[in-house]
């Protein structure tokens, strides 16, 4: 079995090079997008299983990102995780509702998001 | 001259006259006789014909003594503001519409004395009138050239005819309103016109007797001393000749008050109590012109006329004999306008009285009762026609009978005096609680009978050398010892009758009108029975159906009275009689509303226990809705406050918000990176590299937080400044060192070349603050090799621009008027803003702001970023 994709969406480096790491360890192929535009690119590219994604970000934001992502046919299988520190419950629920999988508020623990990620696939 | 050419000018002027006052009765609201000069000229209805041709007269014989007459009125005067403005008040307040009205229902609403005030006018007033009368025929006569009237006889005699038209004038404009306590604005204006008239022409016989006759008054002065022989011609004659005087003043005095034209013209005619205050100067200005040349006119007939002459038509005479015809028709027209005015407004003031206070009151009211409220407005009106009729003609027969042999002037006294008999009951009504209506009757009554006694005896030559003081005229015997008589049988009786409550009722009203003048209906005192159908029957025959059922709904509306209530109250039965005084006055109002309803004497404690109960009830009320409108207004506020709270809350919320993202930003990144970092196999480079990052973050988190609460200090103004007068040019300097070396690592060149120093007043250290945060934005967004920072220093005459322009990527178009709010979150909230743009620009421009100066961004510098701010000389 190859090894799972995984697209991790955040402008911030520090936090990404976290992410990066743990998914590593857990031998996940990792690619890196810093905005939505890049993840867009990056994810009809490669097709990732999984699309990890800040919501605040430049030039497009994570909404955005998620509906083109939804709209294109062949990322129909990416499961789309929300990563952000808008914790009020009405962005949470506009989230879930344009259909990303899962909502992780910030700060959050890395071994927990990995975990979750894992019992997903 | 030719008696039809005469006749024709005063047929045209009479005309004139008609077609002034139809076009102010039209002109309605507009008319400018609601101007304060026309109440004003209205008030010189006091200039008759006596003034115009009688002071001429009384100065040939006695130089100044004329003058008292006009001096009672000027004193009296500066009084008006304050009494006449209360009399104007009152009568305003209860639709009064005579002299008779207005004392009666001082005393109670008192038929009995209504009628005796009546009376005392009609007395005083129609030998007054033939005075009028007598004037104009007799300077009639002098203009035809003959001065045989006697010989005439009534069908023959034009004075007649002219009655008679003036007659037809006043029943006509006098009674076009059933309401007498409405303004008459024709007649009012046609009397202000004549008053003009009237000066304007003796202006003119004064000025051609002065400077065209004579050459000055110097002149006149020195020919009449010496036909005269007298030394010294304007002294008053002594010690008793000023008592006269004194007497004249006193009887004017009361005489602008109480004559009842005077009663007419200043307080039912009064549209504006603000007029007042341009009468109190204005009207004893006008006498003062009218008493310019009187003694110079007497001393020139004087000299040039023979001795014969009736001294009373000087001013006719003089331009007579000097051959000047159309200058004495000039006077005479003067004259006639100041004989019609007074016979006009004089004759309006009594039908009036006569109606309302006489003939309906007693007796004609059953009639009316019984008559539909057509029939019936159109009898009293009638009835005021043919009371104007009768007027007349009975002053024409007085003066073909009686008044030949007297001179204008003592007429014109006596007049006075007679008038003066309701001074007492009058004044000291309006000031002093316990005067009663009986007493007034009997002062007034006792009066009279005085001056008739004082006049008439055969014998009172002999009483008055009794009394010691024989120097004094007829009239001011008959003037000082009725009006004593009076005063002290009104005051006496006064203080020994107790009175009835209606008495202390409207006592209490018209001494205290200013408690109780806001108070209308409620303030009316009346306990009893009557039944809303029987009032509103009695109003049906007077007010007919329509204004009636008007007038009540208006009524019940404004009370909050339901429409099927029964039982009359005090308010009803008071308002009804206020309609109804306005039509057939004061005393038959009253009689009318006792019939339909059973009144209950009240006590003097319960008048003023209700009395106090509605003042207080009224300003219980006032404050009430004072602090109603308060309160509402206090809502508006709070309401404002609230939605700027609300808008602060949102901003508040917002910025928590946005601090909290920012904050979770940094944690989020060490956190993850601590955990990673438990990870015992990470090679050492890496271990390294995720420290540093830790490091770097919470770096990023105590700037952070650094500059939250910078922020919140600048914004809260809660910033101490240290304000000091230093070089802008070292500190820009200062701040350029500080980014020294990152600029050079980076190769950006940074150019500062002022021309000269600028001394300015600021904070150094923030001032550094936000040059250093200028500096960093420009160097972190320059992204070309060869970069430039130019820092350059504009003087003004007000402030210093200092500009800070880079040669980097810029700024958005869009983005400009929002960099400098703090957490600028653009108008897609989820979109990043610029970075480097968060809490620096929002800093600088607080700081910028606390030194009174701006901060800028140049949206049409395309280069790179251009950022522009001042600092004020004056802080």
């Amino acid at each position: 079995m190859s090894k799972h994709k995984i697209l991790i969406v955040d402008d911030e480096p520090n936090i990404v090079m976290s992410l990066e790491y743990a998914f590593k360890k857990r031998d996940f192929e990792v690619f890196i997008a810093r905005d939505g535009l890049e993840a867009l690119e990056l994810a009809k590219e490669k097709l990732p299983h999984i699309i990890l994604m800040d919501i605040m970000m430049p030039h497009m934001d994570g909404y955005e990102t998620l509906q083109k992502i939804k709209a294109n046919e062949a990322l129909e299988n990416s499961k789309v995780i929300f990563l952000s520190a808008k914790s009020k419950s009405v962005d949470i629920e506009k989230g879930l509702e344009l259909g990303a999988n899962q909502y992780i508020t910030k700060p959050f623990s890395i071994k927990k998001v990995v975990d979750e990620i894992e019992n997903m696939i | 001259m030719n008696s039809w050419a005469l006749i024709l000018i005063i047929v045209f002027y009479l005309a004139c006259l008609f077609g002034i006052a139809f076009f102010a009765e039209r002109r309605g609201k507009n008319s400018w006789a609601n101007s304060p000069y026309v109440y004003v000229l209205s008030l010189a209805v006091y200039c008759s014909a006596w003034t115009y041709y009688g002071s001429v007269g009384i100065a040939s014989k006695s130089s100044a003594s004329f003058l008292g007459i006009y001096l009672g009125p000027v004193i009296s005067m500066p009084l008006w503001i304050f009494l006449m403005r209360k009399v104007i008040r009152i009568s305003k307040q209860h639709k009064i519409s005579s002299i008779a009205d207005f004392i009666s229902m001082r005393y109670g609403n008192n038929r009995a004395l209504g009628a005796l005030v009546t009376l005392v006018c009609l007395v005083a007033v129609i030998p007054y009138i033939s005075l009028q009368l007598k004037a104009t025929s007799e300077t009639f006569g002098i203009l035809l050239g003959s001065n045989n009237r006697a010989s005439i006889g009534v069908i023959k005699d034009s004075t007649f005819y002219i009655a008679l038209l003036i007659a037809v004038f006043v029943a006509f404009f006098g009674t076009l309103s059933p309401d007498t306590s409405k303004r008459k604005k024709g007649i009012t204006t046609t009397v202000a016109i004549e008053s003009v008239l009237k000066l304007t022409f003796f202006l003119v016989i004064g000025v051609y007797v002065v400077f065209y006759l004579f050459d000055g008054t110097q002149e006149i002065y020195h020919q009449a001393a010496q036909k005269m022989e007298f030394n010294n011609p304007s002294a008053f004659g002594g010690m008793e000749n000023g008592f006269n005087w004194l007497f004249n003043i006193c009887l004017s005095f009361f005489a602008i008050f109480l004559l009842p034209r005077q009663f007419q013209v200043s307080v039912v005619e009064n549209h504006n109590e603000r007029h007042l205050k341009k009468a109190i100067w204005l009207f004893p200005l006008y006498l003062l012109l009218f008493n310019v040349f009187v003694i110079f006119i007497a001393w020139a007939g004087n000299i040039r006329l023979p001795q014969a002459s009736n001294p009373d038509y000087y001013t006719l005479l003089l331009p007579l004999q000097a051959g000047n015809l159309w200058l004495s028709v000039l006077v005479f027209i003067g004259g006639f306008s100041a004989a019609i005015s007074m016979i006009v407004v004089s004759t309006l003031a009594l039908s009036t009285m006569v109606s309302n206070n006489l003939i309906i009151p007693y007796g004609f009211l059953n009639k009316l009762v019984k008559g539909n409220p057509r029939d019936n407005a159109k009898s009293v009106k009638n009835l005021r026609r043919g009371i104007i009729f009768l007027l007349i003609i009975g002053a024409y027969f007085f003066y073909i009978n009686f008044s030949t042999q007297l001179s204008l002037f003592s007429i014109g006294l006596i007049s006075f005096v007679l008038i003066a008999q309701l001074a007492p009951s009058f004044f000291l009504g309006l000031f002093w609680r316990r005067g009663k209506a009986k007493a007034a009757q009997y002062g007034m009554g006792m009066g009279v009978l005085i001056v008739i006694y004082v006049l008439t005896s055969p014998v009172s030559d002999s009483r008055l050398a009794f009394a010691g003081m024989d120097y004094l005229s007829l009239e001011s015997h008959a003037f000082l010892w009725s009006i004593s008589g009076n005063a002290l049988i009104f005051v006496v009786f006064s203080l020994s009758v107790k009175g009835n409550y209606r008495e202390r009722n409207y006592a209490e009203m018209f001494v205290g009108n200013e408690n109780y003048e806001n108070l209308e209906e409620s303030a009316f005192i009346w306990k009893g029975e009557a039944y809303v159908a029987d009032i509103r029957s009695l109003l049906y025959r007077f007010l007919g159906e329509a204004r009636t059922d008007r007038a009540l709904n208006l009524f019940n509306r404004k009370y909050g009275i339901p429409e099927k209530e029964e039982k009359a109250d005090a308010r009803l039965i008071n308002f009804s009689e206020k309609l109804l005084t306005g039509t057939i006055g004061s005393t038959s109002a009253k009689t009318l509303l006792s019939s339909v309803s059973k009144e209950k004497p009240i006590s003097l404690v319960e008048v003023l226990e209700i009395l106090e109960e509605t003042k207080e009830t009224k300003a219980s009320n006032k404050l009430l809705l004072e602090k109603s409108k308060e309160l509402s207004e206090t809502t508006q506020q709070l309401q404002l406050a609230n939605e700027e709270l609300l808008l602060q809350d949102r901003l508040k919320d917002e910025f928590l918000d946005t601090v909290a993202h920012e904050l979770k930003t940094p944690i989020t990144s060490i956190k993850a990176a601590s955990e990673v970092l438990e990870d015992e196999e990470m090679p050492k480079a890496l271990r390294a590299q995720f420290l540093h990052n830790i490091e770097q973050d919470a770096d990023r988190l105590s700037t952070l937080i650094h500059n939250i609460l910078d922020l919140e200090k600048l914004s809260g103004n809660r910033a101490q400044l240290n304000l000091k007068t230093q070089s802008i040019n070292a500190s820009v300097q200062k701040a350029i060192k500080g980014i020294e070396q990152i600029a050079s690592k980076t190769g950006v060149d940074v150019q500062f070349h002022p021309d000269r120093s600028l001394e300015l007043v600021y904070d150094e250290d923030r001032i550094l603050q936000v040059l250093t945060n200028l500096f960093s934005n420009a160097l972190k967004f320059i992204d070309k090799p060869e970069g430039m920072l130019r820092i350059t220093l504009k003087d003004s005459e007000k402030e210093v621009t200092i500009t800070v322009e880079d040669n980097g990527k810029g700024i958005p178009k869009d983005e400009h008027q929002y960099i400098f709010e703090k957490f600028y979150q653009s108008k897609d909230q989820n979109t990043k803003k610029p970075q480097g743009s968060g809490f620096g620009l929002a800093i600088c421009r607080s700081i910028v702001e606390s030194h009174k100066g701006r901060i800028w961004s140049d949206p049409d510098f395309e280069q790179g970023a251009r950022f522009m701010f001042t600092i004020p000389k004056q802080i």
